[in-house]
């Protein structure tokens, strides 16, 4: 318990350290923040001309696509927001500079993540977030208390996921610095994945999205059960509540990956 | 004449190099590209399951479409450049100004050598596997291929020339960050690299084709699915010159403001 | 309990090379062969070799960065690799040419990020920051970015940094590479006195000698990744320091000079280098020796580099 005070409060000083010197420069910050709020909408725009082309895609209506994309984003958001700088970890390797946390007590991936924070990056918050009031003005759910327990849940277990993926498909700069942009199929690539209904793929892509590489546990069956849907490709209904497993298992790989990476790098040098 | 030609040759041979140095890097991209081939393909069809045509676009054109746009995606450098930003910012565009060449063309000379190398090495895999397992149709008209390779360039002359202009913001700021993702995710949409223009309401059509975005992407790429035909490929290809002059001229115009202000306030 | 020990230690690293346009060639490259010493706690060692010659590998599998191919390695008891963050809890390193402080923020947040990375009770961290302001003058610039200082202050600061935990060994990869004569001084100060008041062990890297040789009574030479020396700085300089070189001007060009217990060994028009052995003549024995045969117009007197001294080592082995 101490520990994790411990960490806790390292942690909360490096952020606070981190906004004192982004919030130096007051006038570029909240131009950026802006900037990305602007994106995060564009993002949206995509969206929007497919459904002026048709009124359902694969079954789903705008608003409930839009449902969909805001759940997605709100947790690919806040990934980002805390965890978006591991994008420069294969520079570190490249650098020799991952040696530099080797030689601290502390585990090299909390390390990693704890390093930074992107305040500008709130931008997409707010813009997922626009989206998400529109989706929920737009539908009439049948609100009830396990329904607003599964929105208010989805957000955190879907970022535990996506950090998962993101720190998992990350490690391949441990073996090649050069192939890392293979991460963003999985990392950018996933977020796309999950901004729509999943029978939108074909078969053999709908299995590998539930059982594999779960990114329909972030923000597809969740919506299932908000939205009171029936599965139109009759998947089971208990994998509506099974995100939260399935985020601790994503983590369990992610940190075990990890440190299979690290051990290569301490075997096969710098 | 000639033998500044033959220089411009061998500044995009050492652009093409430059690129052909990472093969690892060259690899996990084309992958990526092929990977988000799959996933926009799935979404867009789905939109053919409800409509038979969606402007002049069916489902056979969308798959081409889909496919053409991961290879071209790197050949027309939609993911952001900032080589000139760098040079002004450390203050190598100094060393630049001083050689007999104006720094203008070198860039442009080693763009035309990276998309090259990119045609190739990211432009073709991702073609293949749309043509290999997911029966995307080439052009059969060797006139439609001349006339794709020729606004294939054109295309690549839209975006450097875009591509400077929010580079030499980075002489007037030093963070040219914001500026720089905002161009990309304006680029991605109205170029029609996300979305085809065909899809767009008129009047968002109607705004993206008053910008020089379209004609990085959807241009030749319409002109490959057969959408852009037969005079239609003429006055297309005129407008991508137009855009391409424009912005060349209007960031050689800037470039010298900038390297005005430079000079007077010293880097 | 020695505070290092390494018992036939190896270290191969897998390099494939380019071998014509397709084929990739695999060699393995012995960076580390057979090391073994120890070091007892409260040593000042210094651990010097030519470029490639081993030394970062070596302070790598010491601070638990690499793992050892072979051989045993154990750091104040530990394992490095198998409980590096038990280690790191208890050593100090820093890589001279690699920046462990923040970038961006000024230096006395580096300081604190560290109190709290190192659990580093507040009573000995405000000793030790304040003995650091003092013996480095850190106060003109804690407050400043890492990113605005001067490769001076900032190695102040990394060394500052490496030891606000009183780390019971210090690693110093390359500490003073680039640093005036005066911050070299402060340093050695500094690491000298760390040693003599709280006994800590020191183990220094550098490929230069004389930096060594002023503050380690025991040295290390490594070379190829074979350890080729261990002994005193005495030893060193009795055995293999003792040929020095004096070059001297003459007023015209001239014949190579005849001299009793020196040679020439190269002349390029008025100058020329005259090699003695420092044990049986002084400098200014040679210098007047030389005079006599012909004027001089200026002279120097060159030390022993350390890639001499390896030389004359290996020729001694053979």
């Amino acid at each position: 318990m101490d520990e994790v005070r411990n960490l806790l409060a390292l942690y909360r000083r490096l952020i606070e350290a981190r906004l004192r010197a982004q919030l130096q420069y007051r006038t570029s910050f909240a131009l950026e923040i802006s900037g990305t709020v602007l994106i995060s909408f564009i993002d949206f725009v995509a969206i929007l001309v497919i459904f002026a082309n048709v009124q359902q895609l694969a079954q789903w209506t705008l608003p409930e696509v839009a449902l969909l994309y805001a759940i997605s984003g709100l947790a690919f958001a806040f990934t980002d927001l805390a965890i978006g700088h591991l994008d420069d970890f294969p520079g570190l390797i490249r650098d020799g500079n991952f040696d530099l946390l080797l030689i601290r007590p502390r585990g090299t991936l909390f390390q990693l993540l704890t390093a930074d924070f992107q305040v500008r990056r709130l931008g997409k918050v707010l813009g997922a977030l626009a989206v998400l009031a529109y989706a929920l003005a737009n539908l009439s759910i049948d609100w009830d208390l396990g329904r607003v327990a599964m929105l208010v849940v989805i957000v955190p277990v879907g970022v535990v996921i996506f950090a998962s993926i993101w720190v998992t498909t990350i490690c391949i700069a441990f073996w090649s610095v050069g192939a890392r942009e293979a991460s963003n199929a999985f990392t950018y690539g996933g977020q796309f994945l999950s901004q729509f209904p999943i029978n939108v793929y074909d078969q053999w892509l709908r299995r590998f999205l539930a059982y594999i590489f779960p990114i329909a546990f972030v923000a597809y069956f969740p919506a299932l059960f908000i939205l009171g849907k029936p599965d139109p490709i009759g998947l089971p209904d208990w994998l509506r509540f099974a995100s939260p497993l399935v985020a601790v298992a994503a983590a369990i790989v992610a940190s075990a990956v990890w440190r299979f990476g690290v051990r290569h790098y301490q075997s096969a040098g710098g | 004449m000639l033998a500044s030609l033959r220089t411009d040759l061998e500044i995009a041979r050492r652009g093409y190099l430059r690129y052909a140095a990472y093969p690892a890097a060259t690899a996990a991209g084309a992958f990526t590209n092929i990977i988000f081939g799959l996933m926009r393909g799935s979404v867009l069809l789905a939109l053919f399951a409800e409509r038979e045509r969606i402007g002049a676009y069916d489902a056979a054109a969308t798959i081409a479409y889909v496919w053409l746009t991961q290879g071209l995606l790197n050949v027309v450098a939609l993911w952001g450049w900032q080589e000139l930003a760098l040079r002004v910012r450390t203050g190598d565009i100094a060393t630049d100004l001083i050689r007999p060449i104006h720094p203008m063309r070198t860039a442009l000379a080693t763009d035309y050598g990276r998309a090259a190398y990119q045609l190739i090495f990211r432009g073709i895999p991702p073609v293949a596997v749309g043509v290999l397992a997911f029966h995307a149709v080439l052009p059969a008209d060797p006139l439609v291929w001349l006339a794709f390779v020729a606004s294939l360039g054109l295309a690549v002359a839209v975006s450097f020339g875009f591509r400077l202009l929010y580079n030499l913001a980075a002489f007037w700021t030093t963070d040219t960050r914001g500026t720089m993702i905002l161009a990309l995710v304006v680029m991605s949409v109205f170029s029609g690299f996300v979305i085809p223009i065909q899809f767009f309401p008129p009047w968002l059509a109607a705004i993206a084709n008053a910008t020089p975005f379209p004609a990085m992407v959807q241009t030749p790429v319409d002109i490959f699915v057969g959408v852009t035909r037969g005079p239609a490929i003429l006055v297309a290809l005129a407008g991508q010159l137009g855009w391409a002059a424009g912005m060349l001229l209007k960031s050689y115009w800037v470039f010298a403001l900038g390297t005005r202000r430079l000079v007077v306030q010293g880097g | 309990m020695p505070a290092i020990e390494l018992e036939h230690v190896g270290k191969d690293f897998v390099v494939r090379r380019a071998a014509g346009r397709f084929r990739r060639r695999t060699d393995v490259v012995h960076a580390v062969s057979d090391l073994s010493f120890s070091v007892e706690p409260g040593s000042l060692v210094g651990y010097i070799g030519p470029n490639g010659a081993g030394k970062s590998t070596t302070v790598k599998m010491l601070t638990g960065i690499l793992v050892p191919s072979r051989g045993r390695i154990s750091v104040a008891g530990l394992v490095p690799t198998r409980q590096r963050t038990k280690l790191a809890g208890r050593i100090g390193v820093m890589f001279g040419q690699r920046v462990q402080l923040w970038w961006d923020l000024p230096l006395i947040e580096s300081f604190e990020l560290l109190r709290h990375i190192y659990r580093i009770p507040s009573q000995i961290y405000e000793r030790n920051l304040s003995a650091f302001r003092q013996l480095l003058d850190l106060d003109k610039f804690l407050r400043t970015p890492v990113r605005q200082l001067s490769l001076g202050q900032r190695i102040r600061g990394e060394l500052t940094a490496a030891m606000l935990h009183d780390p019971e060994i210090l690693f110093l990869d390359e500490p003073t590479i680039g640093l005036d004569v005066i911050a070299r001084q402060r340093v050695r100060e500094l690491l000298l006195s760390a040693n003599r008041e709280r006994g800590m062990t020191v183990l220094l890297t550098s490929h230069d000698l004389t930096e060594i040789e002023r503050l380690c009574s025991r040295i290390l030479i490594i070379d190829r990744g074979r350890l080729i020396f261990d002994g005193d700085v005495d030893t060193l300089k009795a055995r293999y320091g003792k040929e020095r070189v004096l070059v001297v001007d003459l007023e015209e060009p001239g014949p190579a000079l005849q001299l009793d217990g020196a040679r020439v060994i190269r002349v390029e028009g008025p100058r020329q280098w005259i090699a003695f052995d420092g044990e049986r003549l002084s400098a200014a024995q040679l210098t007047a020796a030389a005079a006599a045969q012909a004027p001089l117009r200026d002279l120097t007197v060159q030390e022993p580099e350390i890639e001499d001294v390896v030389r004359r080592i290996y020729q001694e082995r053979l």
